[in-house]
């Protein structure tokens, strides 16, 4: 069965890459929906019989390699961590492949899209069913390569493919880490299986290990060096550049990669490798103030943008720092019960999203929507269940799952916890802010489409607080219809999106809905230890999931109040006195231009990183190879011998004859000196 | 006294194959023809003749095998051949990559074919001899006469620069090789003989170790090549005729990592316990520094020259750091190498084929006319920047890992290669291949024919199936390797309790 269900999307994405041109799109797209949502049904049976049953194993599939006491197999394991996240991949794919038959509908390359969504599946399926490492490596990358073939899947846009080498490459930078963890648990621990290394932690508790002429605590510098990877794949603060601009793809890729999947890889590391990081306390710690860092930051960042699906990455970035914060603070199952949930309600709200992008014949500037609510009722629902779950509105998934890491945070009663606790408060209030900001802009006031005005330079008076402009917020695939498409943009009206694409939705919404109720008690409460069964791994000094029951008893109350506040300032800033965002704005434009220009992140690393590195390969090149080395070795040699020669022999391809003399005279030198030895 | 076996086999057949194109006369069509399919049947069967030889050799010994010994120049210095785990796959990797360097040279080598096939097939015999040479003249003879014929294929049918090129290849090789000739010599006044079994069990006394290993060294950093001694590499790359950079970055590169596992580690091993800071130094030098430069390359091909250096940096690096995943890397890094960088070449040779420009500037937006080609470039691409499933993975995952074992530092600096060479391969397809395709002159490019699908399949099948099944080339080097370690090991550990004894 999980032979199934890992290589399923495998086979869909051999038949739609070979042969998608012979097939045709549609055969393509049937395929891979088709077996994706086999192995989505087998994910679910497998969920259920892992989780609430005894079926862990582990499954060999084949070798991969051994060199002296490295030993690496290609292999399942499976026990109740990585049969949730079969459920959450598969399920949230299959969604999505069947929404992007709706959704791409127009693109002449469907058959690659389909193959690559599959790819990735494959690929993502691959790192969370790994029982070591270097498997892990391998869907770890493999994700990164899937993940950059999709962010460029409009390969015409250069903002798209500058946006898919970013990712690829930041997300390189945080692997420079990961590689480096491999190797440090390698020589701590003898062997890369999760099997031959957890068992043997806590002999290594006390172990020291030099890097870099550093004497560290082990277990510390190796999480340290895994966490670097996890921090890159899943965006968090100082690796986060590439999410926002990873948007570039097509709106189901962001839902299922950069939202609902991939992007949580990170999360799933630490939970997987908890055993380690158990161990490690101060590596707990930074993941906690990263944590806290990156659902602040992103937050504040959120408030403030423009492109709808903007805002929504923000908005993950900030939730995956929730995340970190309750795997810092050892609350592994917390972290992870976040993931499970938002897996759900942030796919829906892109898809959603997406629907509305659709719906505005790819537009995805909110400046230019408003009123939509008449138009598409049934997206609208969707997205107000989305931001419902989001915001933690009560008894939605959201409301268990991330006040329980709200509640985690202050249970901890360390200096980093108090800080993730802060952090994560003031960020559960920006969360409803711009939740509702989005959805207001979207769905009320007044319509800003339409009258023709389509070209940037028309709606300045409609820029209530755009200082600054994207240029490159609209999603569309430049070229195929493009023209066809916008001709007659002026005279249309907003349409709801056909069914494939709203079947997805509502199915997500249900999950929305449900997941927290029904699930959190397996995953945070008294069925807690049935239901991980040890998959995740806590000390036995480590109460953080009882303390959180024995708060003071503000503290639960604390994020529904924070969400309250937020749909109110929102309520009030945007639909009763609209013109207060502008006002706020001009009032404070250096905070303003702060924020939308996120914090200059992305100017700050190409002064200090791109530039240098190209100013210093230049140089190298032209003043190192060229100057220095040629210009001492070489060339000044050859200037010199030229010299001689010129004046002495004129032969025409002399050079090969020169050498081919000089060795002659070499053998010649050798035979002599050996006769001259023998003659003795 | 042994008779001739299948080494002499696989070195005389090329030359059959040579001296049957010479004996054609005249430059008509069909002449030329004659010789193309000449050189292909001549390499193929070579190459089916290394497989037997690849079937006869037994993975689970460290000896060396299918030996041959001929009386030659006197009764020491003989004509004796043998093959062991080292040595085997790369003679496998020449004999793979050659029937693709003819088909390359198919259409695109327009004047003195004969000729041209006949300096490939020579080419092939002088690299095969490298790798099955026992005795350290032959060895050292085939490693400097291989030159000659790669001097003329640079040299003729070579690029605008190509004296330039050839005149620079002459100056490095030159000086490298005269100092391993005097090397060579001086081992023969020791150790009384040039037999290659019999010197890797000789003792060398400490200090002459310290001058041969540096003779050597000089010998085979340049052939690698190492950092500074590269700058050669990138001019010969874009001055050879594609076949030429397939083989020079193939099997000639390789030429330096085999010596150094050859002769510098077995033979000296307490200089290459001296000297393994040096190396590291050069190759994480090698690594940063030329990926650095790699990025800002405005030449398809100086462009992947330049990643040949820094990979080859991992090897060096990957050998010296004296373990078994550091060995064994290497050498697999070797052969992914020859594989990823071989193919690369090729398919900078189809576009070059069909603009005679190596210009990245003068491309852009191939993908849109080209989407077989896109794929090709994409997935050797992503082996080029060593992603887990692509045999690139294995080397360079291993050699970190052996370096790391050996010393965090450098290990450190060379895994931001990592970095750097997803940097500077991923803009050279995003400036190649993506984009809108706005050019005038490429308007009208094609897509691959069929001869170049064919010439593809093989590679990329050979780089996925390798990245996932490494175990037939890895399983090849693992006895030899632990071998080699124990032997080191031993002669470290005899030094170091003389010395605790001298004490």
């Amino acid at each position: 069965m999980y032979h199934a269900i890992v290589f399923l999307p495998l086979v869909g994405f051999l038949i739609a890459g070979l042969f998608g041109r012979m097939l045709g799109p549609r055969p393509s797209e049937i395929i891979t929906t088709g077996l994706l949502f086999v192995a989505a049904v087998l994910s679910w049976v497998s969920f259920i019989q892992v989780g609430f049953g005894d079926g862990a194993t582990r499954i060999q599939v084949a070798h991969w390699m051994s060199v002296g006491d490295l030993q690496v197999d290609w292999a399942f394991r499976i026990d109740t961590l990585t049969a949730m996240m079969l459920v959450v991949v598969n399920t949230v794919s299959a969604l999505v492949h069947l929404y992007s038959i709706g959704y791409m509908h127009e693109d002449p390359h469907r058959s690659r899209f389909f193959a690559y969504l599959s790819l990735f599946t494959f690929t993502m399926l691959m790192l969370v069913t790994a029982d070591n490492l270097v498997q892990m490596f391998f869907g770890w990358e493999g994700v990164g390569l899937a993940s950059y073939l999709l962010i460029g899947f409009w390969y015409q846009k250069d903002s798209a493919n500058a946006a898919a080498m970013k990712a690829f490459i930041v997300n390189r930078v945080g692997d420079f880490g990961f590689l480096l963890g491999i190797f440090t648990v390698f020589v701590l621990f003898n062997g890369v299986t999760f099997d031959a290394i957890f068992p043997r932690v806590a002999e290594l508790a006390n172990a020291n290990f030099t890097f870099l002429g550093i004497e560290w605590h082990a277990l510390t510098i190796a999480c340290l060096l895994l966490f670097m990877g996890a921090m890159g794949k899943s965006a968090q603060f100082l690796l986060h550049t590439w999410l926002p601009d990873a948007m570039e793809g097509p709106t189901p890729v962001s839902a299922l990669i950069h939202a609902a999947t991939m992007v949580t890889a990170g999360v799933f590391m630490v939970a997987r490798l908890s055993p380690i990081f158990e161990y490690a306390p101060a590596a707990l710690a930074v993941v906690t103030v990263i944590g806290g860092i990156t659902a602040f930051f992103a937050a504040t960042v959120g408030l403030v943008q423009n492109d709808i699906k903007r805002v929504i990455a923000y908005s993950t970035c900030s939730q995956l720092g929730y995340m970190f914060v309750a795997l810092g603070v050892g609350a592994y199952s917390a972290g992870v019960f976040h993931l499970f949930t938002h897996a759900f309600f942030k796919a829906l709200l892109f898809l959603g999203a997406g629907s509305v992008i659709h719906a505005m014949h790819h537009e995805q500037d909110m400046r230019h929507m408003g009123a939509l609510r008449r138009y598409i009722p049934l997206t609208m629902a969707m997205m107000l269940i989305g931001n419902l779950a989001l915001t933690g509105f009560p008894f939605t998934a959201g409301y268990y799952s991330k006040d329980a890491i709200i509640e985690a945070a202050y249970a901890a009663h360390s200096t980093a916890g108090s800080f993730a606790f802060l952090a994560t408060v003031v960020a559960a209030f920006m969360t409803s802010f711009y939740s509702w900001r989005l959805f207001f802009l979207t769905f009320e006031g007044t319509a800003r489409w339409g009258h023709g005005h389509h070209g940037h330079a028309v709606h300045a008076p409609h820029d209530h607080e755009g200082v600054e402009h994207d240029d490159h917020s609209r999603d569309v695939e430049p070229a195929h219809h493009a023209q066809h498409e916008h001709g007659h943009h002026g005279d249309h009206t907003p349409h709801e999106s056909p069914l494939v694409m709203l079947l997805p939705l509502i199915v997500l919404a249900i999950g929305a809905v449900v997941a927290g109720v029904v699930f959190h008690d397996a995953f945070i409460g008294e069925g807690y230890q049935e239901f991980w069964k040890g998959a995740l791994f806590t000390r036995p000094e480590n109460h953080i999931l009882e303390e959180m029951h024995h708060l003071p008893g503000w503290v639960p109350w604390l994020p529904t109040v924070m969400m309250a506040l937020g749909f109110v300032l929102a309520y009030y800033m945007y639909i009763v006195d609209a013109k207060q965002p502008a006002k706020l704005a001009a009032d404070h434009p250096i905070l303003y231009r702060f924020l939308l220009n996120k914090w200059y992140f992305d100017e700050l690393y190409d002064a200090i990183f791109v530039r240098p590195a190209m100013a210093i390969g230049r140089f190298f090149w032209r003043t190192g190879d060229q100057r220095i080395i040629d210009g001492l070795g070489p060339d000044g040699i050859s200037a010199r011998v030229m010299d001689v020669t010129r004046g002495v022999v004129r032969v025409q391809t002399g050079y090969v004859y020169h050498y081919a003399f000089a060795m002659l005279i070499g053998v010649a030198a050798l035979v002599t000196f050996y006769l001259f030895r023998g003659a003795r | 006294m042994l008779g001739f076996g299948i080494l002499s086999g696989l070195l005389v057949l090329p030359l059959v194959g040579a001296a049957f194109i010479l004996t054609l006369r005249g430059d008509s069509e069909a002449t030329r023809s004659n010789a193309r399919w000449a050189a292909l049947a001549t390499t193929i069967a070579t190459f089916l003749l290394s497989l037997v030889a690849w079937s006869r050799f037994d993975t689970a010994t460290a000896s060396f095998q299918l030996v041959e010994s001929h009386v030659w120049l006197t009764e020491t210095i003989r004509f004796k051949l043998g093959v062991d785990g080292f040595s085997m796959p790369l003679i496998l990797l020449t004999t793979f990559l050659m029937p693709f360097c003819i088909l390359a040279s198919w259409e695109s080598i327009g004047h003195r074919v004969k000729e041209y096939f006949v300096a490939f097939l020579v080419l092939e015999t002088t690299m095969i001899g490298v790798f099955c040479a026992l005795d350290l003249v032959l060895f050292y003879l085939f490693f400097e006469a291989g030159l000659i014929p790669m001097f003329l294929i640079i040299g003729i049918w070579g690029g605008k620069r190509r004296i330039y090129a050839s005149f620079k290849f002459f100056l490095y090789t030159l000086l490298g090789s005269v100092l391993m000739l005097l090397a060579i010599m001086a081992m023969y006044w020791q150790a009384g003989t040039t037999d290659i079994p019999t010197l890797l069990a000789f003792k060398f006394a400490s200090n002459l170790q310290t001058w041969l290993w540096l003779a050597f060294f000089a010998s085979f950093a340049v052939k690698m090549p190492m950092w500074p001694v590269h700058t050669w590499l990138p001019d010969a790359h874009v001055e050879a005729p594609t076949a030429g950079s397939v083989i020079l970055a193939g099997v000639l590169l390789k030429m330096g990592g085999y010596g150094f596992i050859r002769v510098s580690l077995p033979m000296f091993p307490e200089a290459s316990e001296y000297f393994a800071p040096l190396v590291f130094a050069l190759s994480v030098i090698a690594i940063v520094y030329t990926s650095l430069v790699a990025l800002m390359q405005e030449d398809i091909k100086k462009l992947i020259a330049y990643s040949s250096v820094a990979h080859m940096g991992f090897v060096t690096m990957g050998l010296f750091s004296m373990n078994e995943q550091g060995i064994q890397g290497a050498m697999f890094t070797m052969i992914s190498h020859g594989l990823i960088s071989g193919a690369l070449f090729l398919s900078v040779g189809v576009i070059y084929d069909r603009m005679h420009t190596r210009e990245i500037k003068a491309y852009g937006g191939l993908v849109n006319r080209m989407p077989m080609y896109a794929v090709v470039f994409l997935i050797l691409t992503m082996a080029n920047v060593a992603l887990p499933g692509t045999s690139g993975f294995i080397g360079e995952f291993l050699t970190l890992m052996g370096a790391f074992r050996s010393n965090t530092w450098v290990a450190f600096f060379a895994t931001s290669g990592v970095i750097l060479s997803a940097a500077y391969a991923l803009w050279l397809y995003r400036r190649v291949v993506y984009g809108e395709l706005d050019k005038p002159a490429l308007q009208t490019i094609t897509d691959l024919n069929r001869r170049e699908i064919i010439t593809f399949a093989p590679l990329i099948l050979l780089i996925i199936y390798y990245g996932v099944q490494p175990g037939p080339i890895l399983d090849a080097f693992a006895v030899p390797t632990e071998s080699l370690l124990n032997n080191v090991q031993a002669a470290l550990a005899t030094v170091k309790t003389a010395a605790a004894a001298a004490h």
